[in-house]
Parts: structure tokens; C-alpha cells; sequence
């Protein structure tokens, strides 16, 4: 394909493509929610790094243990938890299950079965203290008798009473971003990470990547003289001075559980691909992954997620699309729609003049 | 994880399909004329995309900026068929309608002091910086036409300064007729290319229901401002217009998902865009029967422009809706995932198990 083919969707690299001359490894993060603990480390030491300002009057949402609600202007990493029982955990292993039946492709058989302690699924079914009958365990026995029972829960097909989903999102920093392709001001760029910054000081808030965002991520802080950037576009910068002075960024440095990992994108896909095989192969069907595809609506994204049921129910979309991929359609459509224009009111004025 | 006892006694659990939440208020309708009840998944109810961070000014502007290309047609059609009346109104209504439409604009942003950045670079991508260039383009040659307008009743007409004026005065009014229909149009592609459903499947039609509005606004303000004996042209630009409007309205809620028609035809903008077919639709009759009449051409004029105000208004309005309720976002991607899925194509998902 030309260079023209791929700069609004497909596959492509996007620091070549932004003309970097000198470019460094695509960097990106692999979030892996069957790991993580809910603690939020991620959301204060992004806001501690980051400077960024309170969100919202910190009301109580209702919403489980989520009180941040969603990713916002002020608002960069954000922990979502979910409460599910047995049933929903089944349906979820089916949805996964699915995956399979659909033919798409598995990582060969061949792959070195992981030691058993690696296929924990954190506080999920083989958290300790429910087992499969929902009875309390002995917590004492520790590590060893959880994961006992968890590899014999997934090999019986048993699922636990209950669960929580715990998965930090964060800007998918995609391939094709439809936040950047609208930015009128260039205030919006990309990095020679590979990932998409704004610029705070070029930003004139004119609220159009907000709109353009398949994932509903960048938003615009309300006008609050009181505030840094206010009235600006305001997103996860991947940590942009951070990744200069080759730093992990905030929230994979505080990351306890290494829930969320930093490093080069394709070694990310690379854990990942290794990761949901393993969980698969012990049982954990639920598991599957999340923007590892450049084939996808966004040509794959700087965020690789594995998560533990379908992206709607972390409030992800399930098919996104950018929404620039269809603008040369849109141009075609709006120019016969002016000729149409210039057509009508020329009509209007030939003929008689009364 | 705890092991209280208590825990035994959870209160159960509300079905997770569907909202959780609202359903409460609100009229009952027959629910056998509405879309049934989507079955979707959402994290506590919450958007998946968020919506833009606009407000009236928006609406405001691509009323304004139709109006203004539209008088720009009409003021250059005065000037090639010599109808000086629709001339002077026209080019006078171009700029004042383009003057208000971009203060509505610069209004709107965080950082309206910045509002020149805009034209800090040129980009294709982006229907704003596009759009950002027609209005410049369109102000300029609207402002030399006005001006060249007025040197037209200078009293000293041999002198430099009416010379000039007559010299400019030819391209000033080509240059406003070619820019016009830019003007209209793009507007229509800066709300497809968002993320927000409505909007963005509405792409195919909403440029021409955006043109046919210009022009019947136009077309209605010099229906209000004209001499009745001299608005022959505008009386059938005013039909022509709104039968666009009307008819292409009517195909982009035929030819939309039917659960993304919805916020067409509910609420706030449903009851905008009734309102603005009665008034569209009205108005034409009036300018067709009664144009001759001075009484009845500028009533007819009056509907008009409510009406092209009210189009714009009602569609900003639904596109709005769209973007705040996850189930436009995640059903139709949903129902488009399966479909590709049902036909074979499992390679472009955003979900993978590798």
C-alpha cells in the first residue's frame, strides 16, 4: 500500500509515517487485568507525576469500589470494577469460548506449558477464600492450596460464586488516532514513541478530539483559572518526559501487582500473546486480549489490554472504528452536496428575472 | 477477600442486561412504535464515547455559516443577472451572517484568545482546519464584496478609492460564490467525523439536508428583506432549498440504523426537527403561493430561517444524545461485529485470543 492508503486506516508504522528522523522503539503498555488488585496506585502516582488537578467534588458513584467513574481531562488513568456472579463468570468463559469456535487463530499447541503458579488469575476464581461450593477456606494454607484449587476448579469447569473485574484503563495511544487526524491546531502530535501528546500550549480547546475518540478518553478541562490547563484538551501523554529520559512511566512504576507493564509495543503484544495462551490453556477461557490487533478498526493501538469478559463490560467499545477511516467518503459526499448548492441557486437565478 | 458469614446475605443482584439505571421518568409511549429495547452491556450505564464540549454556539454557527454562504450565492446571483436589491442584501447578509457565525465559533473555545491558532497549519484530516480555511477564504472576498457594495454609493466615483472597489468588485463576487458551497457543506463532514453514532452514520446525507438549509435560510432572509417585485430568483432558491433539506432529511432517517435514527425522532431533538419540517416545509408553500406578496414573503421568510435554525439545532442536539447514551455506541458495533463474524471475517477484531 502507498503511503496516502494507510495514514487513515490499515496497518502502518506511525513514527515513519510522521516523518521522524530520529525514531525511537513504538512504546506502549500491556495491561493485564487478571492481575490487578483494584489498588488505584496507578491513578495517584499518575496525578502525583503528572500534576493533574481534582476530578469532579469526589462524590461516592455507587459504582462498586470506582469512584473515579471514567477517563477524563483530569482523569489520565482510571481503575474500573466490576461484581459478577457465577452466572455472569459463565457467560463470560462462554463469550471466550466463542472466540475459539469462530476460528480464530490459537497459539500453536507446541507452547511450553507454564509452571502452574503462573496461571493464577489474581483475586478472580483463584482468589483465596471462596472455593468453588463458596464456603470460606483456610487461609493459612496459603499460595499453594489457592492455586491447588483453582488449576482443579478450571479443570472440573467449576466457576467461583463471585468475582471482581479490576482493569485500569487508560488512552489506547491508537495507530490511527482520531483525536490527532482532527486536531485543526497541531496541537495534537505524534511522538517518536509512536505515542499522541498534546501540546498544551498550541491547544485552543476546540473540543473536536473529544468528539473524534472511538474510546471516549480525551476531554476538555472545564475553564477554572484556578487550574493548570484549563480549557484545554487534556489526555495520558504515556509520559512523555518520562519515556525522554528512558523512565517507566508513573503509573507501570507504580504498578504493584505488574498489572500494568511498559516497555517496547511489540514485545507487549509479545507478553500478552503468551500471557492469554497461558490463561486459556488452564481453563480461564474468558481471557482474551485487547487492541493486539493491527487489523482492527484503529490499526491497533499503543494500550494492549487482556481482559476477563467482553470490552462493553468495562465500558470499552467492542468494535471501534476511527472515524476519520471514512473521511475521503464524507469529502466526496459534502462536494456533490456543493455542486448541488451552486446548482440550485444558479437554477434559481437563470431564466426570468421576475 | 473476606469470609464474614454475612456475606451469605448480598442483596440480589438486579439483571445486568440493559440499563441499570433511568427508565423511571418520562411519558409512556405505545412501545410497539418504538425500537425495541436494545440488550447491551455498559459499565454502569456510563458513554463509552464522550460528547464534544459544545454548547449553543455550535448549532448557532452552522446556522450562521449557512446563512452566510447562501446570501454569498444570492449577493453574487444579484450581481451577474444585475438585480441590485438581491445584490446589496445578500452581500450584506454574508458578512454580517459569517462576522456572527465565526464570534459564535471563537466563543465557544476553552482558550478563545488562541482562536488564531487555527490557522497555524493546514490539515486534511481535520474538517475543522479545512473548514477554518473556507471561513477565512469566505470572510475575505464576503468583506471585499460588502465593501465594494458601499463603494458602489461613494460620491465621489471617479475617484481611487471607487475605482478600486469597482475593479475588485467582479472577482470579490465569484470568489464568495465558489467559496460558498464549502462553506455549507463542510460543516455537515465536521459532525461525521466524530465519534458521536448519529452523526457519523448520517455522513451520506446530512452535507445535502446542510445545503438545502443554507439556502432556503438565505433564500428566506431576502424573502424578508427584499422588494417583492425583485425577489423572483430567491422565491425559488426558498423551494428548491427546503425540498433538499426535507427530502434529504427524510432519506438520512430511512437510511440509518434504526436504533441510531432514535435520537432523531425523541426528545429534545426530536421535537426540534418536527418543528423545523413544519416550519422548512411551510415556508416553501408560503414563498411558492404568497411570494409575490410582501406580507406573505416575509412571512414565509420567517419560517424559513426558524426552520433552517431549528435543523441545525435538532441535529447538533441528536448527535449529542448519541454520544452520551452507550447503547448507540456499543449495539451497532456489537450487531456489526457478529455480522462480520457470521460472514467469516474474524481477522479485523478488535478482540483476539493470540
Amino acid at each position: 500500500m502507498g503511503y496516502l492508503d494507510r495514514q487513515l486506516s490499515g496497518p502502518t508504522d506511525p513514527i515513519a509515517d510522521a516523518a521522524w528522523e530520529e525514531p525511537r522503539k513504538r512504546k506502549g503498555f500491556f495491561t493485564d487485568t487478571s492481575i490487578c488488585i483494584g489498588c488505584k496506585a496507578c491513578e495517584v502516582a499518575c496525578k502525583e507525576w503528572n500534576a493533574i488537578p481534582q476530578d469532579g467534588n469526589l462524590d461516592l458513584l455507587g459504582s462498586s469500589y470506582d469512584n473515579t467513574g471514567a477517563l477524563g481531562a483530569s482523569t489520565w488513568r482510571h481503575v474500573a470494577f466490576i461484581e459478577q456472579t457465577s452466572d455472569r463468570i459463565e457467560q463470560a468463559r462462554e463469550s471466550g469460548r466463542r472466540l475459539v469456535d469462530l476460528g480464530m487463530p490459537v497459539m500453536p499447541p507446541s507452547q511450553p506449558m507454564s509452571p502452574p503458579h503462573t496461571a493464577g488469575i489474581g483475586p478472580s476464581p483463584a482468589a483465596p477464600g471462596i472455593d468453588s461450593s463458596g464456603g470460606p477456606v483456610d487461609l493459612v494454607g496459603g499460595m499453594e492450596s489457592a492455586v491447588a484449587q483453582a488449576t482443579m476448579a478450571a479443570a472440573t469447569g467449576t466457576v467461583p460464586d463471585f468475582r471482581w473485574l479490576m482493569s485500569s484503563d487508560v488512552c489506547k495511544h491508537c495507530t490511527h488516532a482520531g483525536c490527532l487526524d482532527v486536531c485543526p491546531t497541531g496541537a495534537l502530535f505524534r511522538t517518536e514513541f509512536g505515542t499522541v501528546v498534546v501540546q498544551p500550549d498550541v491547544c485552543n480547546g476546540c473540543g473536536y478530539c473529544v468528539a473524534a475518540c472511538p474510546f471516549g478518553v480525551i476531554e476538555r478541562r472545564p475553564t477554572d483559572n484556578t487550574v493548570t490547563n484549563h480549557g484545554n484538551a487534556q489526555k495520558c501523554t504515556l509520559c512523555y518526559d518520562r519515556l525522554r529520559d528512558d523512565q517507566t512511566p508513573a503509573c507501570a512504576k507504580a504498578c504493584p501487582t505488574t498489572s500494568i507493564k511498559f516497555g517496547d509495543l511489540d514485545e507487549m503484544v509479545a507478553t500478552a500473546q503468551e500471557r492469554v495462551s497461558t490463561l486459556r490453556d488452564n481453563g480461564f477461557t474468558e481471557a482474551r486480549l485487547y487492541g493486539a490487533n493491527a487489523e482492527d478498526g484503529v490499526g491497533g493501538t499503543g494500550s494492549v489490554f487482556l481482559l476477563l469478559d467482553e470490552p462493553e463490560v468495562y465500558g470499552l467499545p467492542p468494535d471501534p472504528r476511527v472515524p476519520t477511516a471514512a473521511l475521503p467518503d464524507m469529502f466526496r459526499k459534502a462536494g456533490m452536496a456543493g455542486l448541488a448548492m451552486l446548482a440550485m441557486a444558479a437554477a434559481s437565478f437563470l431564466g426570468r428575472r421576475r | 477477600m473476606t469470609t464474614n458469614p454475612l456475606d451469605a446475605d448480598r442483596p440480589p443482584e438486579l439483571p445486568r442486561s440493559g440499563r441499570r439505571r433511568g427508565n423511571g421518568g418520562g411519558k409512556r409511549r405505545d412501545e410497539s412504535l418504538m425500537v425495541p429495547d436494545a440488550k447491551f452491556e455498559s459499565y454502569y450505564g456510563r458513554s463509552v464515547v464522550k460528547a464534544p464540549p459544545w454548547t449553543e454556539e455550535i448549532p448557532t454557527y452552522l446556522f450562521l455559516g449557512g446563512l452566510a454562504a447562501g446570501s454569498g450565492l444570492i449577493g453574487a446571483g444579484g450581481s451577474a443577472r444585475n438585480l441590485p436589491a438581491l445584490r446589496r442584501r445578500g452581500r450584506f447578509a454574508a458578512l454580517a451572517a459569517v462576522a456572527l457565525g465565526g464570534g459564535a465559533l471563537a466563543k465557544d473555545l476553552g482558550r478563545p484568545e488562541r482562536a488564531l491558532n487555527m490557522m497555524r497549519t493546514i490539515k486534511l484530516t481535520s474538517p475543522m482546519s479545512v473548514g477554518s480555511w473556507i471561513l477565512a477564504a469566505f470572510g475575505t472576498f464576503a468583506s471585499v464584496a460588502a465593501a465594494a457594495e458601499i463603494g458602489r454609493q461613494l460620491p465621489h466615483q471617479d475617484g481611487l478609492l471607487a475605482k478600486t472597489l469597482r475593479v475588485v468588485d467582479p472577482p470579490a463576487a465569484i470568489g464568495s460564490a465558489l467559496f460558498s458551497a464549502p462553506l455549507a457543506a463542510y460543516t455537515a463532514v465536521l459532525l461525521s467525523d466524530t465519534a458521536a453514532p448519529t452523526w457519523h452514520e448520517s455522513y451520506r446525507e446530512l452535507p445535502f439536508v446542510f445545503v438545502g438549509s443554507a439556502n432556503a435560510a438565505a433564500a428566506g432572509l431576502a424573502l424578508i428583506m427584499s422588494p417583492a417585485d425583485q425577489n423572483g430568483p430567491v422565491r425559488k432558491m426558498a423551494v428548491s432549498g427546503a425540498a433538499l433539506e426535507l427530502g434529504a432529511g427524510q432519506l438520512l432517517r430511512r437510511n440509518m440504523h434504526p436504533l441510531l435514527a432514535e435520537p432523531l425522532h425523541q426528545g429534545k431533538a426530536g421535537r426540534l426537527l418536527r418543528a423545523a419540517e413544519i416550519l422548512t416545509g411551510g415556508g416553501a408553500i408560503g414563498a411558492m403561493l404568497f411570494g409575490r406578496n410582501r406580507i406573505g414573503a416575509g412571512l414565509s421568510g420567517v419560517a424559513l430561517l426558524a426552520g433552517s435554525a431549528l435543523t441545525r439545532f435538532g441535529i447538533f442536539e441528536a448527535g449529542m444524545e448519541s454520544a452520551k447514551d452507550p447503547k448507540y455506541t456499543v449495539q451497532p458495533q456489537r450487531e456489526r461485529l457478529e455480522r462480520r463474524r457470521a460472514d467469516g471475517v474474524t481477522n479485523d477484531s478488535i478482540t483476539t485470543i493470540r
